[in-house]
């Protein structure tokens, strides 16, 4: 769509999630505003701007929890601008939270399993009467839960059923992210993974999600992020959004060195 | 299965004196030992060996509970204060299961249990006088208006949340009682008479001579009492136990990390708020049936407290917690008559007491575990 310079990869690439014209406006605050945005098929595309700039908006204008004042959002070809979270759900887009949403007494398990509601058999009969059929749905979950949790953290699959309130803060950031790829999304939406934890916990968590990622499928990312090394390193193209509006586009080397950028996060000099 | 077993025949022996016993000073020095005992279990960590002791032998407690109404019914077989009492006890407890649903797993509290109970009742007055609907149908019938009318409430019930959904149940219970006590067709003030339970025109409220047995005619009630307990017991059981409590207990502890899950906030609401009011209608149609009387004084907004207050005294989402609840706050109140107008005061302060020193209930809610067997997971 803009003709700021995309990659420099040979292939045509697909467009995955199309933001046109998006606005969001909370009462006299433009929280976003006409941001145009595109996300490719299977990149990993870094999201960064300060505090404030409508970064988490984004993400909650894209998932349903906020109708956008204004503009489109298009996935795979889909208007979603009007969905409800759980449309968006349903169209295979996860995401986690950049203050931890899990729900503390329940198990690992349980936090884990309910991302998979898209996949679950919610039926009343199924499940109070049919008690056999439902045991094997669930053996199977257990299973797969297993399998994720091993992944990221062999010491966590012995935990699977021990509430989340007696876990460290690292392991509840793994939980979230587990939950956000169970049902092995199309995009996934990363809320600064990094908040609360030390540079060593990132990266590791990091490279496990890039290890699922390479096992399942190579599902789109949008990074939500404000250290720098992780978006160097992870990232394929970034966008870069202060007070709503996106100031800069294009690759980790491009955007750091963009006087716009540095304005925005320094100030002027 | 040894401390099981023990702890179950002392259940049993207390349950039986209590509810026999006459003499004032009987009840007191029971209820004091009661405490005593409570005390030093609690420093000899008997909970926690009783906790384990269940745990290898899940299905113990129920059929031992089972067992136990039914030994204490034939102990009692032709005192009738004893079985309506203890009638009472399970016909709460069903009421409470449903409560259970709506507030243990989706947290919508529900300050209109009464007037649920009531619309119960109320039906089963009017469909059991006028009609020729069989008495076993008007039960299911009464549970199924008793949901209806609480579909009224489902729009501001959905619309608000937490204490403002509270505050619209007690207008709702508020409501019912002042509309009873002002419609004439229903009785007005003096409520209705209920005409006695029949199954194929065998009267439950005659009573029965069996070889030369007096039988209280309560006893019928109370094993369909029983009988739907365990019922809604079971069901309540497998609701938590599956998707379904998984799904309700998310929409309780974050409605926004549910929803972007794909759960579906109104929907779980609606399920266990109409699924809730169902088991209380049904309750209270029994309940009619066996006093074969209903008046607006009987579904005040204090006896919707009691019920609330049975399922936190209970431990919140465990149904298990709402028997030995309802025992506490059906039968300490009626055995106190003895210090008159202060067993109220006394009443309310056991409560205060369990909740002090048991903020969580007597029998706390415990993890999900959706089929719990002594080997998995059982190595903690």
């Amino acid at each position: 769509m803009s003709a700021v310079s995309t990659m420099s990869k040979a292939s045509p690439q697909k467009q995955i999630l199309l933001a046109e014209k998006l606005t969001m406006r909370f009462g006299g605050v433009t929280a976003l505003d006409s941001l145009d945005l595109h996300v490719n098929e299977g990149e990993v595309l870094g999201l960064l701007g300060p505090n404030g700039s409508g970064k988490t908006t984004f993400f909650n204008v894209i998932t349903g929890l906020y109708r956008a004042s204004a503009g489109k959002v298009a996935f795979r070809g889909e208007d979603l601008t009007d969905a409800t979270a759980q449309q968006v759900y349903l169209n295979a887009i996860t995401r986690t939270f950049q203050r931890s949403r899990l729900s503390l007494p329940l198990t690992v398990f349980d936090n884990i399993a309910i991302g998979d509601n898209r996949r679950l058999n919610t039926g009343l009969i199924f499940n109070l009467f049919q008690r056999e059929k439902f045991r094997k749905e669930y053996e199977v979950l257990v299973e797969q839960v297993r399998q994720l949790l091993l992944t990221f953290n062999p010491k966590l699959a012995d935990k699977i059923f021990e509430p989340v309130a007696s876990l460290p803060m690292i392991d509840r950031r793994r939980i979230e992210i587990c939950r956000a790829l169970i049902s092995q999304p199309d995009l996934l939406l990363l809320d600064e993974p990094s908040a609360g934890m030390t540079h060593d916990e990132t990266a590791e968590v990091m490279d496990d999600i890039l290890q699922v990622r390479s096992k399942i499928k190579p599902f789109t990312i949008i990074l939500i992020e404000h250290e720098m090394g992780l978006i160097q390193r992870m990232t394929e193209r970034c966008i870069v959004l202060n007070y709503g509006k996106k100031i800069a586009e294009g690759t980790y080397d491009e955007i750091v060195n963009n006087r716009e950028v540095q304005v925005a996060y320094l100030g002027q000099e | 299965m040894k401390l099981l077993i023990s702890t179950f025949v002392a259940c049993l022996v207390y349950s039986i004196l209590l509810l026999g016993s006459e003499n004032q000073l009987e009840v007191g020095a029971l209820v004091v030992l009661a405490f005593v005992v409570s005390l030093v279990g609690k420093k000899m960590g008997l909970m926690e060996k009783l906790a384990v002791a269940v745990r290898e032998h899940p299905q113990f407690p129920a059929y031992a509970s089972v067992f136990g109404v039914l030994v204490i019914m034939l102990f009692f077989h032709n005192s009738h204060f004893a079985l309506l009492m203890l009638a009472t006890v399970l016909i709460y407890s069903i009421v409470c299961l449903g409560l259970n649903i709506q507030f243990g797993y989706v947290g919508i509290v529900n300050f209109a249990g009464a007037a649920f109970f009531g619309i119960g009742s109320y039906t089963a007055a009017i469909l059991a006088t006028h009609t020729a609907v069989p008495h076993l149908l008007v039960l299911f019938i009464a549970a199924g208006i008793s949901a209806l009318i609480g579909s009224i409430l489902i729009y501001p019930v959905l619309r608000t949340r937490g204490h403002y959904a509270a505050l619209v149940t007690i207008a709702f219970g508020i409501l019912f009682r002042n509309f009873l006590e002002v419609n004439d067709t229903l009785g007005g003030p003096q409520g209705l008479k209920i005409p006695p339970f029949t199954i194929f025109g065998w009267n439950l409220s005659e009573g029965l001579d069996i070889g030369g047995f007096e039988i209280s005619f309560y006893i019928p009630y109370l094993l369909i009492a029983l009988f739907l307990l365990i019922a809604s017991f079971r069901i309540t059981r497998n609701l938590e136990r599956s998707w379904i409590g998984l799904s309700m207990d998310m929409v309780r502890t974050d409605e926004i990390a549910a929803s972007t899950f794909g759960v579906n906030i109104a929907h779980w609401k609606v399920v266990a708020f109409t699924l809730g009011n169902f088991i209380a209608g049904m309750a209270g149609a029994l309940y009619g049936m066996m006093t074969a009387y209903v008046a607006p004084n009987n579904f005040t907004f204090a006896d919707s407290l009691i019920l609330v207050s049975i399922v936190i005294l209970g431990g919140i989402g465990n149904p298990w917690g709402i028997i030995p609840a309802a025992a506490i706050v059906v039968i300490l109140p009626e055995k106190l008559q003895f210090i008159q107008e202060y067993r109220f005061l006394l009443y309310a302060i056991v409560v205060i007491l369990i909740l002090l020193f048991r903020p969580d209930g007597l029998l706390p809610r415990r993890i999900r575990e959706y089929f719990p067997s002594n080997k998995v997971g059982g190595q903690r």
